[in-house]
């Protein structure tokens, strides 16, 4: 823990440039509504969910369309009045074809939501509070997109002795999160309380960067002279919001590797997660729609928009002005986000970001040997070797990569993004993963 | 001085301390191996490949001289190495049927639309996991090459289409490049099963023609023209059952309208051009 006037944070990281300047002052704006929405049974980790209506049905803005399918699954809502047009495969984000609940809307609805009677929250016992929580459909707004609920579910013997959320936004470019915590730092507030009372959290800790003054201002503000909310700020790093790093950051105590936070006892969620919380335990509003940046020099009008779940990015971006230099499109952040091969993909729950990049300023660093150079040590901030984690990889010796902690990496970035040889460290990890992941699915 | 000469000393000691003991242990320890095990794995291929389901040659030569595989599971010998072996052991040498990896994809360069272009690390199992390469298709060969990269006989090369080229003389049908491929497209049928579905999309109709030109298109004609029961159909796909029904004919294959189904007697694609798509051209 490095504390003093600058702030507290982590060893290790990287400082890439923040590019936040386009949109941090651009204040929240509602998307449109299009006529055409795509919701992937799947697009949370864990077990898909299980649709409930049926081509041709009517739903209503806020309707239940699929259930979980599991304990570790969500719930899915329609984000627009309308008729189900199909249940069919559809493109996902991630380059495959997807199960998916597709939502013609209707053009002549006023899209106003019949406001549903508030839970009270204070009268629920804490399994009733995870099942409303993933009835709600909330899963991690961060980006992963975790079903929040899971988190919730305290294993025997562990309790909730701090609530930490995360405010960080490390990412270069994202500012989503920032303005909700500008503009709802209520909501924020709210949900905090929320979950550390129902949880019986002793202490709650709001993390923010020092890059986002008006954010701490603000929180700071809405909390008063209650103090029960801790606002800690945070010097500017990358991976900062990566839940162990933000622990580390805040009270210097390292999470062991392959264990979790709440071995430590503590429960990390996202501001943009805590605000949704309060949106449906004060409103009744389940996650139907997210907010999201569109940024990039691939845009003529960047934004900080509140987009409905489902939205074509197409559509997304043109409303932001793609214009024709844009030559690559990532959805999430530059550091961990990936690549879309097809615009007709939607938005998703965890979506934090569109960028568009143009042809000047993507990266075409051929690739060199590694030189040993040991800059990729020095970035990863879990301390492992990613160096040689690339040559493990690249040679298909999967048993080593278990051995060498792969799966204590959190697929951050900083090192490719340090690698003087142009190495692809993290995309060499990210296809070793999967293999390993697929390996072990046909061994069960 | 003294040093030196009680290290040399201790040295020798230890030597011949150890030595009489490994030659104890050599004599009341010793295992009986079959000698016949060093001598047929002397005359198998030594590739330990691992087509015939062992982990290697030696393995395979044990369960050999016990009776359990035939030693014609060797796909990887030649006729003569087998023969040489069964008079050898006297046992009768068995029949195998000779099986070559077949890819279940057709939709090279020139077939499959293309949304994107793929720029990065050049595997295919990375482009599967990263967006799916540049390819529309979400079930295709991605043509980046991890197939032959995997093949230790040197039977696959990719063609002008990026499409892999198996050659049927040096396929040994091991299965490294089954385990390869991150979209499951290889398969090992034998070399008498001739009609290959050459598509794995199991949409329908125009949305899988959308795709890929040499897509299947769930159109069920090949399983009205085949012999009852040898082809049925699967999540839009049609599945190939020998034992189901027969005798397969190439009459299956006349009505395809994209070509998704093919009549293959010996390799799948030409080595060059686009001339091994025979169906329908839909533009």
């Amino acid at each position: 823990m490095t504390a003093g006037v600058l702030g507290r944070t982590f060893r290790h990281g990287v400082h890439p440039r923040e590019h936040k300047e386009g949109t941090e002052d651009l204040a929240l704006e509602r998307m449109g509504f299009v006529d055409r929405y795509i919701l992937p049974l799947s697009q949370h980790l864990g077990a898909p969910c299980k649709s409930v209506v049926a081509v041709g049905e009517t739903v209503t803005r806020g309707q239940l369309i699929a259930e979980p399918g599991g304990f570790v699954s969500m719930a899915l809502h329609s984000p627009v009045d309308g008729t189900v047009a199909a249940i069919a495969m559809r493109r996902h984000p991630n380059g495959q074809m997807a199960q998916s609940i597709e939502i013609q809307a209707d053009a002549f609805s006023t899209q106003r939501m019949s406001a549903a009677s508030p839970v009270d929250w204070r009268s629920l016992t804490l399994d009733e509070f995870i099942t409303h929580v993933q009835q709600a459909g909330l899963v991690g707004m961060g980006g992963a997109a975790f079903p929040a609920h899971v988190k919730y579910k305290l294993p025997e013997g562990n309790r909730c002795e701090r609530l930490l959320v995360n405010g960080c936004e490390c990412e270069p470019y994202l500012t989503c999160d920032h303005r909700l915590m500008v503009e709802q730092p209520d909501a924020i507030i709210r949900g905090v309380e929320i979950l550390a009372e129902t949880l019986g959290a002793d202490s709650s800790t709001i993390g923010v960067e020092l890059n986002k003054p008006e954010s701490i201002e603000a929180l700071r503000r809405a909390v008063g002279d209650r103090g029960s909310i801790d606002i800690v700020p945070l010097k500017v790093k990358y991976p900062q919001g990566a839940e162990k790093m933000l622990i580390k950051a805040v009270w210097g105590e390292e999470v062991p590797a392959g264990k979790l936070p709440l071995d430590l006892n503590i429960v990390v969620n996202n501001v943009g997660t805590m605000a949704a919380l309060a949106d449906y335990f004060d409103r009744g509003i389940p996650v139907i729609e997210r907010a999201l940046t569109v940024a990039g020099p691939g845009v003529d009008r960047p934004a900080n928009l509140i987009v409905p779940i489902g939205t074509p990015v197409r559509d997304v971006l043109r409303r932001c002005g793609l214009n024709t230099q844009a030559r690559q499109v990532v959805m999430g952040g530059p550091m961990m986000g990936t690549s879309l091969a097809s615009l007709d993909v939607p938005v998703l729950k965890g979506t934090s970001g569109l960028l568009a990049f143009t042809e000047d300023v993507i990266n075409h660093t051929a690739e060199y040997a590694c030189v040993r150079c040991g800059q990729c040590l020095e970035a990863c901030g879990n301390f492992l070797n990613p160096s040689r984690l690339a040559r493990l990889a690249s040679a298909g010796r999967y048993d080593e990569l278990e051995k060498a902690h792969i799966m204590d990496c959190v697929e951050c970035g900083a090192c490719t993004y340090t690698c003087p040889s142009g190495v692809p460290i993290v995309h060499l990890i990210r296809a070793a993963k999967g293999m390993m992941r697929a390996r072990k699915a046909k061994e069960s | 001085m003294l040093t030196l000469l009680l290290a040399t000393a201790i040295m020798t000691g230890l030597g011949v301390f150890f030595g009489i003991g490994l030659a104890v242990a050599n004599r009341f320890l010793r295992v009986e191996e079959d000698p016949r095990i060093d001598i047929i794995e002397e005359m198998l291929p030594g590739s330990n490949c691992g087509a015939c389901g062992e982990a290697g040659c030696r393995a395979f030569a044990e369960t050999v001289i016990d009776g359990a595989h035939a030693p014609s599971a060797c796909t990887v010998s030649s006729p003569e190495g087998i023969e040489y072996i069964a008079a050898f052991l006297g046992v009768d040498a068995g029949k195998q049927e000779k099986r070559v990896a077949r890819l279940h994809c057709a939709g090279g360069l020139s077939q499959a639309r293309q949304i994107a272009e793929y720029e990065g690390f050049k595997t295919c199992l990375a482009a599967h996991m990263i967006g799916g390469g540049g390819k529309g298709c979400a079930w295709g060969c991605l043509g980046l090459d991890d197939c032959m990269v995997a093949c230790t006989f040197d039977a696959i090369h990719m063609n002008d289409e990026r499409l892999p080229v198996v050659e049927p003389d040096k396929c040994t049908a091991c299965g490294d490049c089954v385990d390869a491929c991150p979209r499951d497209l290889f398969e090992c049928l034998p070399i008498s099963h001739c009609l290959i579905v050459q598509c794995k999309i199991p949409l329908e109709g125009e949305q899988a023609r959308a795709i890929c030109r040499v897509a299947c298109d769930g159109c069920s004609r090949c399983a009205q023209d085949a012999a009852p029961g040898l082809i049925q159909m699967k999540d839009n796909l049609p599945v190939v059952d020998y034992a189901a029904g027969g005798p397969a004919a190439p009459e299956a294959t006349y009505r395809c309208p994209t070509g998704a189904i093919q009549w293959v007697e010996f390799s799948q694609f030409s080595p060059r051009a686009s001339a091994s798509v025979t169906g329908a051209n839909l533009d």
